[in-house]
């Protein structure tokens, strides 16, 4: 008797079935398979608004790259302009140095700011409209639609055998979308070098090794993210569904099933009354419609994004049926409470959260903006020499070596006089620069130039262990300047 | 998970099992992953395999793959002659830099505000990799090492000379090495005790310090029949020679009434090595300028030698 057969019997004599409970632990499913989502095409208001956000949104990200500003010979005219290997950003009349990464982290906070605010007035309109994983998702739905056709159409095609007509149209869509996706990454990486070289080094092989990188990552990732992960992103990738919890709250408004509208839903029949019945008619429009494929009924979710079109789809039903639209709205928590109370709807869209939200938002723009309106365009920094910390020379004079950062971020080159404010005593010597009186220094447009600087005091004006001193430089045409203070050291002890 | 497996309940809200722990009446969902985040992790094990066949990842005994332990995989990659390649490449981007070094003089040099930043920064490896031993860090040197920053020189401040020591170096074994020697007055007993005394304390009087006035007249006539010959008479020192100027405030092996008996006594001897077979004339050159430019540098025959 083999094993297999041994294991068969559950005692001699009694023989053991192969057949196991459905909900047995073992059975139950680890990893939960995606259900396909056929959208249906909404019409109304919403859906008008999501079109046109969707261009824009896309115009600003194709067209921004071709943009142009002046900025004079010796800086790039991109109006929007991320130059790495420069190591500066530009946008529009603003550049940024390296060092003033700050201002970035401004824009970070001031965006996130913006996010909660308008999170805790009208729920989640960025995940619902501007948000790109909506915006291109938008897009290849709407590639998908002009292939496959609608809802019923596509989820008829899905299911139909392979044919040439089922092909045609899966390989055109997939061909039109990794056409958009590619569009998208070549758009990405206009923004880092000039966008008119970049297209031309692109097409004849000349670019950058990383721009093709980059091209690739990205049209990689927004025909996988937009084509066929669509909103496992929202609901598995995305943290914005689990924080916004705590940006909204009951007073926020969100797009809202009105339960004190609808319930008893049931199909309706004609000419039947609707009195002692809810408005609605379980039509599933709003289903639907949905791209997340949510039943919004269902109430507030993690997975709803909030893009309103399930708002369309119900108002078309209700205008048909005859019935208020609105049955699906933009609402709060609490006016729904206050409906099932029969109260009326209050709004009240200035609170603790948002007044908290807006002060920090104008306080953080108020401080960057001062920042760019006040940006010093001639910046100077000294470091003395440490190494040695004097140097003592042979008629007993004392020398102090500093290496002077002049950073010109004006877009001329600058000739500046360089003052030593101190001991009238002190003698200076710039490596590199002639002798005479003021010192002068020449920076080009858009650098920084390190210059050696040797101050000797004579022997006989070494009377103190350290001299104050100030460097300044001095812009003659311009009038701007700039000064550091420093120390002159003599090696007498304190 | 088994001990709990009888708690499992269905969440009523959410339609998803809960794992059956339970921590003061809070109970965990067991949400399933979605079955793509699965495949991505069978990605990275496929990643992985590709990886481990490309590139060196499986260790070896030592000789079984040749002198590395490890596989090589099969894009025979090597750190160590990525590094070889990079330093190639490195040395290849440094080579205009001392392309246009070469030949320059020391006032192109200055005027040329990259070709400055670059003698700066090629110099100040150079220094720290091979000079700072003796000379210190940031070239302040020590006693008996002297201090580059400053503007006494033994044998010349001028670019050439300085590139001239720095090549056959002083006191070595290099045929052109630059040689003088003081003799050791004491050690030797050409002068006795008390005449060293003497011309130490007329020494110091050449530099204005104090000393009695009977030892430093006594000192002129030792230092007349002992030292002019190197330090000339009126002691300022001869850089042919290598003799330094007494008269200054700065004194390489000390400047105190000790430190300068000391010096008359034994006879100092410093050994600087050659550089010319160590380092290319590239690196000397910069090398050079380096030296020349931490401030003390002297345009060529501004100060006549021998004087």
């Amino acid at each position: 008797m083999s094993d297999t057969q041994k294991r068969s019997m559950a005692a001699p004599g009694v023989s053991r079935s192969r057949v196991k409970a459905v909900n047995a632990a073992e059975e139950r499913e680890l990893y939960k398979k995606r259900e396909p989502i056929y959208p249906k095409l909404a019409h109304g208001k919403f859906r008008f608004v999501k079109w046109v956000v969707m261009a824009v949104t896309l115009a600003v990200y194709y067209l921004v790259p071709f943009l142009r500003w002046d900025r004079g010979a010796d800086a790039p005219d991109q109006a929007v302009l991320a130059d790495f290997a420069g190591r500066r950003f530009y946008f529009f009349f603003i550049e940024i140095w390296p060092q003033e990464v700050y201002y970035i982290t401004g824009l970070l906070i001031l965006a996130a700011l913006g996010l909660f605010l308008v999170t805790a007035l009208f729920g989640r309109v960025w995940c619902g409209y501007a948000c790109p994983q909506t915006v291109w998702t938008d897009l290849f739905i709407m590639v998908e639609r002009a292939f496959e056709g609608d809802r019923n159409a596509r989820i008829k095609l899905d299911r139909a055998p392979w044919s040439f007509n089922k092909a045609w149209r899966k390989v055109g869509k997939h061909a039109v979308w990794l056409l958009i996706a590619a569009a998208t990454g070549g758009a990405w990486i206009l923004y880092f070098h000039d966008a008119y070289d970049t297209l031309a080094n692109f097409f004849t092989g000349q670019a950058d090794i990383s721009a093709y990188l980059f091209f690739g990552v990205l049209t990689f990732t927004t025909y996988v993210l937009a084509g066929t992960m669509r909103e496992q992103v929202c609901t598995y990738m995305c943290p914005w569904p689990r924080i916004q919890a705590a940006m909204t709250d009951r007073e926020a408004l969100n797009v809202t099933y009105r339960l004190d509208r609808g319930e008893p839903r049931g199909p309706h029949k004609k000419g039947d009354p609707w009195e002692g019945r809810g408005d609605c008619i379980d039509c599933r429009q709003c289903v639907a419609v949905c791209p997340m494929g949510i039943d919004i009924r269902d109430g507030a979710q993690l997975e709803c994004i909030q893009c309103a079109l399930c708002i369309d789809a119900c108002d078309d039903v209700m205008r048909k049926v005859d019935r208020p639209t609105g049955l699906i709205a933009y609402e709060t928590d609490d006016n729904i409470d206050r409906f099932q109370a029969g109260e009326k709807p209050r709004y009240r869209f200035v609170r603790m959260r948002t007044l908290v939200y807006a002060v920090a938002l104008v306080a953080v723009a108020a401080v960057m903006l001062t920042g760019l309106l006040t940006r010093a365009e001639l910046e100077l920094n000294a470091a003395r020499d440490r190494n040695p910390n004097y140097v003592r020379l042979s008629d007993g004079s004392i020398r102090n070596g500093y290496t002077i950062k002049v950073v010109n971020k004006g877009n001329a080159p600058r000739d500046l006089e360089l003052v030593v404010d101190g001991d009238p005593a002190i003698d200076i010597r710039v490596l590199g620069a002639p002798e005479e009186a003021p010192m002068r220094l020449s920076v080009e447009a858009d650098r920084t130039r390190d210059f050696i600087v040797y101050l000797t005091l004579p022997h006989d004006a070494v009377d103190v262990p350290r001299e104050d001193i100030t460097f300044r430089v001095l812009d003659p045409q311009t009038g701007e300047s700039a000064e550091t203070r420093s120390v002159l050291v003599t090696g007498l002890s304190e | 998970m088994s001990d709990h497996e009888e708690n499992r309940e269905t969440d009523a809200h959410s339609g998803t099992e809960t794992t059956g722990h339970e921590w003061d009446g809070i109970k965990e969902l067991d949400t399933p992953l979605p079955r793509w985040w699965l495949y991505t992790f069978y990605a990275c094990i496929a990643i992985g395999i590709v990886y481990m066949v490309m590139m060196p990842a499986i260790p070896a005994l030592p000789g079984l793959a040749g002198e590395t332990d490890h596989s090589r995989g099969i894009s025979n990659n090597s750190e160590r002659v990525n590094v070889a390649l990079a330093m190639a490449d490195l040395e290849a981007s440094r080579a205009p830099g001392f392309e246009r070094l070469r030949g320059a003089s020391i006032d192109a040099i200055e005027d040329d505000p990259d070709l400055l930043g670059f003698v700066r920064a090629a110099g100040e490896a150079a220094f720290g990799n091979n000079c700072s031993t003796c000379h210190g860090s940031g070239a302040q040197g020590f006693i008996g090492y002297p201090n580059l920053n400053d503007d006494v020189w033994l044998w010349g401040g001028s670019y050439e000379d300085i590139r001239t020591t720095i090549r056959f170096g002083i006191r070595g074994e290099h045929p052109d090495t630059r040689f003088s020697q003081m003799p050791s007055f004491g050690r030797d007993a050409l002068l006795t005790r008390s005449q060293i005394g003497d011309v130490t304390d007329y020494v110091l009087s050449l530099s204005g310090q104090d000393a009695p006035a009977d030892a430093i007249a006594r000192g002129a006539e030792i230092f007349t029949s002992q030292c002019v010959s190197c330090h000339m008479a009126d002691g300022r020192g001869d850089r042919t020679q290598g003799a330094p100027d007494l008269t200054d405030q700065d004194w390489l092996y000390g400047g105190s009434r000790d430190q300068i008996l000391a010096t008359i006594y034994r006879g100092p001897y410093g050994v600087m090595p050659a550089w010319e077979d160590r380092l290319g004339d590239t690196t000397i050159d910069a090398l050079a300028a380096y030296v020349y430019l931490l401030g003390g540098g002297e345009a060529a025959a501004s100060r006549p030698t021998g004087q």
